[in-house]
């Protein structure tokens, strides 16, 4: 009777039999992780099949928070559907908002302004850092590192203070809606959001001292859940993820909406070990990788909106007449990058003004389904690790 | 209810006690950290640095229910969680109270119409103490669901209630 | 390559196989038939000129005035470094699949593109689609015990659920809108 173990730093499972140990038996075991768990990122539920310390499977189950987004999508007019978009990605309120405007004006054939499309540049990578500040901030809570949580939150409130003074939310704003956005920016909103950037651009590498090339962290999360880039593009993971494997893909060059074109920016990928101060045990996909490419692309959002500010124009905040529009027989499919990954809006017109069928390709409903696939063979401990890179939330997930 | 409820007449040694036993639970509420949805980010931030719950001695937040006396129902409860949802309020000690927060746990919610999956309030399966609307809530709206929920408790008392001897001989009848 | 280049490859690949290309949309399809589906969907993965590497998304349709179901299949091919040809192709194309509404049974393409697993699963789920060798074709967002299939057209909203009552007598009684 052979059992098996995990070599040190591979994910290699050796049959010892006739070693020591040979004569050792263990039993599987079933851990239910989730719904209710601190470190699940909502209400993700995962059964893991353990022999020891090491899991051999790792299904997730989902369907928690299964709010019935599409089935609304098919009852309400698009304008009213915006408000629920915002409950999907709830991190992402702009960008799932930018999304669902973009599908509805491509398929009606609505104009945006051009002053409209920078506001909306701004605030999708405005919302864009405050996502990968909470991401950063709860990856460090799931590592075991509480303080990073506290200064995410801190600079996340600074730009939560630009969101309310334009919109009056928090966190649910329907500010981005169709044909350009809701209201024009409020008065010297682009001096204090100057004054804030200033601020944060330096607050980037102080995070990277503080948990990223932290030698705990750095040991939690290197080499650990290696995705390959053929892995994940057959997975059909997007964003950091994906990134983080190494492709460099992001919709934002690679196929520009909006006025993307217009900027200069890189798109962080994954680096093997030792290069550019990269730790030396960090490999290319790894959860390492998955947490850094999402703290360089904020120093990336921001050179997007130092550009945006420079370039933006006068003129009308929205496009005339948006409201009860009649959509055609049709339909129509549009990604566009949410911090998460590639958000996707498919929408079905029948000539009324309530679409047929409204259906929302989550990035971390994608990204999560890749779990058993990564996990393995991977410790126990990792499993957290794994999950918290992936950075899902089940809002949109769910649906 | 906990064992030492309702089991002692009014007098001046049960009232002292009643202040002290009241001031501990108020001062040192905790909460257990159960975010579903939206919600759960503000409640985040009601612990994280600006609003920082740990002022009024809520900040604890727990992992386990057994540890835990306050559930803040934070989101969307689903007919496919809210099993698990009661099965982790019975798992929660004696005192213990429930914040329902935001519109989708008062009520349904923006899903209260189409929301074929959606538990229309989070009532409907247990017992609330204090409701907290807003899509999502403001974090001072929690803090004051808090207090509110503070002051519930500083006036509960260990004495035995006068009515539940009335009570209980109607019930014999 | 430019949607018609596509469909004119797969015309003359498939013939009968591809039932109809609807270029003038504001995304161009293609609709094929279901038994060539899994053909068909290996050429748009292995073919040089196609190499769709990454299923984006699955949606179930309900055609309910054609008594029938669909499955809307959005592939796109990414260039991933080091892997051939399609390093240069970044094309989006779209494939549908009709079946009828009293039997829908689909070929599953997750031994195809790993990523259609869940998105099937899903379909199944809301549309009662039923994909043909699945590997574990259940449901998904829903508990498992649920009744009926949430976004078909002539879905009925459930009264209750383990006792939990799903509606309330203002809702009943308002008028429907």
């Amino acid at each position: 009777m052979g059992t098996t173990v995990l070599q040190s730093g591979s994910d290699v499972l050796t049959d010892v039999e006739g070693s020591e140990q040979g004569d050792l038996r263990t039993e599987e075991m079933l851990v239910n992780m989730g719904p209710q768990h601190p470190a699940t990122h909502g209400v993700l539920r995962v059964v893991l099949r353990t022999d020891g310390e090491m899991v051999l499977e790792s299904v997730p189950h989902i369907g928690y928070l299964h709010r019935c987004a599409e089935k609304i999508g098919e009852n309400l007019q698009p304008f009213q559907y915006i408000p629920y978009t915002d409950r999907m990605d709830y991190l992402a309120g702009m960008n799932n908002n930018q999304a669902f405007s973009i599908a509805i004006e491509k398929l009606v054939g609505i104009e945006v302004p051009l002053r409209a499309q920078f506001i909306r540049v701004i605030f999708a990578e405005l919302n864009r850092i405050a996502s990968h500040l909470v991401a950063f901030g709860t990856y460090g809570l799931d590592m075991g590192a509480f303080t990073p949580f506290l200064y995410a939150f801190r600079e996340r409130e600074m730009i939560l203070d630009l969101f309310e003074s334009t919109c009056g939310a928090r966190l649910t704003y329907s500010y981005i809606t169709i044909g350009g956005v809701h209201d024009d920016l409020p008065d010297r909103f682009l001096e204090v959001l100057d004054e804030f950037l200033d601020y944060f651009e330096p607050k980037i590498d102080e995070y990277n001292q503080l948990l990223s090339f932290n030698h705990i962290f750095v040991k939690r999360t290197a080499n650990v859940g290696v995705i390959s880039a053929d892995d994940a593009v057959r997975w059909a993971l997007t964003g950091p993820v994906l990134r983080a494997s190494g492709v460099n893909w992001d919709l934002r060059k690679s196929t520009p909406y909006e006025i993307y074109d217009r900027f200069d920016f890189d798109i962080p990928i994954g680096l093997p070990g030792g290069r550019e101060g990269v730790p030396r045990s960090v490999v290319v996909g790894d959860s390492w990788n998955r947490h850094i490419v999402k703290v360089w692309e904020m120093r990336q959002s921001c050179r997007i909106i130092r550009q945006a500010m420079a370039q933006i124009t006068d003129g009308p905040h929205i496009a005339a007449k948006v409201k009860n529009v009649k959509l055609p027989d049709d339909e129509v499919y549009v990604e566009i990058e949410n911090p998460r990954g590639q958000l996707g809006f498919y929408v079905r017109g029948d000539g009324s003004s309530i679409p047929a069928r409204v259906k929302v390709r989550g990035p971390s409903f994608c990204n999560i389904s890749v779990l058993n696939h990564v996990g393995k063979g991977c410790l126990l401990a990792d499993i957290p690790a794994i999950v918290g890179s992936i950075d899902i939330v089940m809002g949109e997930c769910d649906r | 209810m906990s064992w030492i409820d309702n089991r002692f007449e009014e007098g001046l040694i049960v009232t002292s006690l009643d202040w002290a036993i009241n001031w501990g639970r108020t001062s040192s509420i905790w909460p257990m950290t159960f975010g579903l949805a939206c919600c759960a980010i503000e409640m985040m931030a009601v612990g994280a640095s600006r609003f920082d719950i740990d002022r009024f001695g809520a900040g604890a937040f727990r992992a386990t229910p057994r540890q835990s006396d306050l559930m803040i129902v934070a989101g969307t409860v689903t007919y496919k969680m809210a099993s698990r949802l009661k099965r982790l309020y019975n798992q929660m000690p004696d005192p213990k109270y429930v914040i329902a927060m935001g519109a989708c746990t008062v009520g349904g919610g923006p899903y209260f119409k189409h929301g074929y999956h959606v538990v229309k309030g989070v009532d409907l399966v247990v017992p609330v103490d204090f409701y907290v609307p807003g899509c999502p809530p403001r974090p001072e709206a929690l803090l004051e669901g808090l207090m509110r929920l503070q002051d519930k408790i500083l006036h509960q008392t260990r004495a035995k209630d006068p009515m539940s001897r009335v009570r209980a001989e109607v019930l014999a009848k | 390559m430019a949607p018609e280049e596509i469909c004119i490859i797969l015309t003359g690949e498939f013939g009968d196989g591809v039932v109809d290309t609807v270029l003038d949309a504001c995304r161009p399809y293609a609709v094929v038939r279901v038994d060539g589906w899994s053909d068909i969907a290996r050429f748009l993965r292995d073919d040089g000129r196609m190499r769709f590497n990454m299923l984006q998304c699955v949606t179930a349709l309900d055609l309910l005035e054609d008594n029938k179901l669909a499955a809307v299949y959005d592939l796109f091919s990414v260039p991933v470094v080091g892997v051939g040809p399609c390093a240069t192709l970044r094309q989006h194309f779209a494939i549908r699949v009709e079946v009828d509404r009293d039997a829908p049974h689909i070929p599953s393409v997750s031994g195809i593109w790993p990523a259609a697993e869940w998105h099937e699963r899903e379909a199944y789920d809301m549309m009662g689609i039923v994909f043909d060798d699945h590997p574990n074709l259940t449901r998904i967002l829903c508990p498992d015990d649920w009744e009926g299939y949430p976004l078909r057209k002539d879905y009925e909203f459930p009264l209750e659920y383990h006792g939990i009552p799903a509606t309330t007598e203002h809702q009943l009684n308002s008028p429907r809108h």
